[in-house]
């Protein structure tokens, strides 16, 4: 494409993107509610007294830690690439070393 | 001309609440008995969004009270100057008619430890805590109040007894004394000692604010009991009865009500601070 | 004896050390278990912060994995700042260099989405241009114009089916993952961050434009990663969100 072919073009993509705009497609006006408390907030609370979560000397040995009674990564499982070639994206890996 | 100053110059004597963000609405719908909010200084660092915007609008509408949680003002390090930096910020912009921190360390080694740790009451903790609320009052520019901590254990090595620690920074210092009721008794329980002679021996004519909290209640290797300051339930009956006293001797002072775990609706929270005012009607002003 | 801060520290983040000498219950016994009410509210809370920013790798790892990671996670990287809504960022990168994950290839992207949602959800406000400039703008300003987006914007680009993997874990009746790579632009219109998934075509544009590129720079980046790359849609795309908040052209660069 020649240079006032892709400018010619880009305007093209301006308008096109506006004339959308402005017939309604805004998603602005959603309202879609993740919750009020989207990270970590301070406090000054008092956690879960003596129990053991900062008492286990066992449980943040990183090479004590194992996955058990896992959530939903159990469930995920996808198909390799449909050309086969190609890994990526694939949780094929995953699938075969599923924590039974 | 732009007008800078407060909306609200001082928290009302009046029950208050710890702001939580789900109670947006019904606070705008009606806030009685509440007449003043609470919030948290860290949660509002971030640089926009709902948090601050919603900080915004309630300041239009009621006194708001900033209490920091993370400076860490008996710190062995020096204070964290861009974390004041951010308190001055918040200051600046919101106007609050109250400022306030703890008497506890929560950042050593650049670690920042997520908790309010406890301090031994000697003359060098006691120089350090003066120093530093010196500095905090000098960069934020306005008078702070220091609350008391709840305690789980204590320190041999200790001097002072915490009233008359608390009495000296503030003198040291000109800070005002936020008392915090519940965490009186969540200590004297936990340390035995007498929580109606703590509440004798405390300036409390120095008390800009008191807090009012819930705890839990465990018990210790020996079997002794121990008090956690979970703020997660509501404020037990002996904490109010040790409130009577304190607002009998210190006379009307704003009330906070803490509910920072198991969030109850806004109507329980309401009927909480509904029992502050009827705890503060009965003191003659 | 005196009990030191660094002391006090040491054996918060650490319960294989002793407690520290010259605690006590107020009347004469060592502190003992008193001194695990502090240990418990330094982990339990740090936790509970980690929880509340990543709850895709709550619900994929289960809550009991996540919390013992958690403990691991936080006694490695313990907060550098008294900001909670911060703590985390490296966690992403933590996932993966753990070991014991490996397997799960895609959980540190998930973790960086949920990472660039909440800096999304505590970005600045910025105000939108209206779209009549940019309509006004001739050919020849469009030719050089450059872009800038609102700082809740972000792109998170992966190997993985990422936004899949995130919906069917936190949006109620989403279907199962079923492969390919994805990324994820992520909109603040108001107040609450949405999510979208996006061709390699339009991240390759934004990225573009977040990179300074001119429009026509950032097209033909977009076409280079796709080939049917439709500009008016990616343009369509941040107008809806409100998510450009300047345009410069020729002069004001």
């Amino acid at each position: 494409m020649s240079k006032i072919m892709k400018t010619v073009a880009i305007a093209g993509a301006v308008t096109a993107a506006i004339a959308a705009h402005t017939t309604g497609a805004s998603a602005a006006s959603k309202e879609k509610c993740y919750g009020v408390a989207l990270a970590g907030e301070n406090g000054c609370k008092a956690g879960a007294g003596t129990t053991c979560a900062g008492t286990s000397t066992v449980d943040y040995q990183g090479n004590a830690w194992t996955l058990v009674d896992a959530g939903t990564c159990a469930e995920i499982e996808l198909p390799a690439m449909a050309d086969g070639t190609a890994r990526e994206g694939s949780l094929e890996e995953l699938s075969r070393d599923l924590p039974s | 001309m732009l007008d800078n100053s407060p909306r609200f110059a001082a928290l009302p004597a009046a029950p208050g609440v710890g702001y939580k963000p789900q109670h947006f609405s019904d606070i705008l719908k009606d806030a009685a008995p509440v007449e003043w909010l609470e919030i948290h200084a860290e949660n509002y660092m971030g640089d926009g969004g709902r948090p601050i915007a919603q900080l915004r609008h309630l300041s239009e509408l009621f006194a708001i009270s900033v209490h920091g949680v993370g400076l860490s003002i008996g710190g062995e390090c020096d204070l964290d100057t861009d974390h004041l930096a951010r308190l001055k910020h918040i200051c600046s912009w919101l106007q609050p008619a109250s400022f306030s921190e703890h008497l506890a360390w929560s950042t050593h080694d650049s670690h920042f430890l997520n908790d309010l740790l406890p301090l031994p009451y000697t003359k060098a903790t006691l120089n350090r805590v003066t120093d530093h609320i010196d500095q905090v009052q000098e960069v934020v520019g306005r008078q702070m109040l220091l609350e008391n901590p709840s305690s789980y254990l204590a320190f041999d090595e200790s001097t002072y007894a915490e009233t008359d620690f608390l009495d000296e920074v503030a003198k040291r210092t000109g800070c005002g004394l936020l008392l915090d009721v519940n965490n009186v008794f969540v200590s004297a329980t936990n340390l035995k000692i007498d929580p109606y002679a703590y509440i004798d021996a405390f300036p409390l004519a120095r008390v800009g604010e008191i807090h009012l909290g819930g705890h839990d209640e465990e018990t210790d290797d020996h079997g002794a009991p121990l008090l956690i300051d979970s703020h997660g339930r509501e404020v037990a009956d002996p904490v109010w009865t040790l409130l009577d006293y304190t607002l009998e001797h210190s006379g009307p002072r704003p009330i906070l009500i803490e509910w920072d775990a198991n969030i109850p609706e806004w109507s329980e929270l309401a009927d909480e601070a509904r029992r502050a005012a009827t705890a503060l009607q009965k003191v003659p002003a | 004896m005196s009990v030191s801060q660094t002391a006090f520290h040491t054996a918060l983040l650490d319960a294989s050390e002793a407690v520290p000498e010259g605690l006590s219950d107020g009347v004469g016994h060592p502190a003992g278990s008193r001194f695990s009410v502090y240990r418990n509210n330094v982990a339990v809370s740090l936790t509970e912060a980690l929880e509340l920013s990543f709850p895709a790798i709550v619900k994929l790892l289960g809550e009991e994995n996540f919390k013992g990671l958690a403990g691991i996670f936080l006694r490695q990287n313990p907060p550098e700042t008294p900001i909670m809504m911060q703590y985390g960022a490296a966690f992403p990168d933590f996932l993966a260099g753990f070991e014991p994950l490996a397997h799960i290839g895609y959980l540190p992207d998930v973790a960086r989405l949920e990472q660039a949602v909440r800096v999304s959800y505590h970005a600045a406000d910025a105000t939108p241009v209206d779209p009549e400039v940019l309509q006004e703008l001739s050919p020849e300003e469009l030719a050089t114009a450059r872009l800038e987006l609102a700082p809740s914007l972000q792109v998170i680009r992966s190997p993985w089916p990422i936004h899949q993997i995130w919906a069917y874990n936190l949006e109620e009746g989403s279907p199962k993952p079923t492969g390919g790579a994805q990324s994820v632009l992520i909109l603040r219109p108001e107040f609450d961050p949405e999510l979208t998934p996006i061709s390699s075509g339009i991240a390759a544009f934004i990225i573009a434009l977040l990179r300074g590129e001119t429009l026509p720079e950032a097209n033909e980046a977009a076409i280079e990663s796709e080939e049917d790359f439709d500009l008016s849609h990616g343009l369509g795309l941040l107008l809806s969100a409100q998510a450009i908040t300047r345009i410069k052209t020729g002069e004001d660069q």
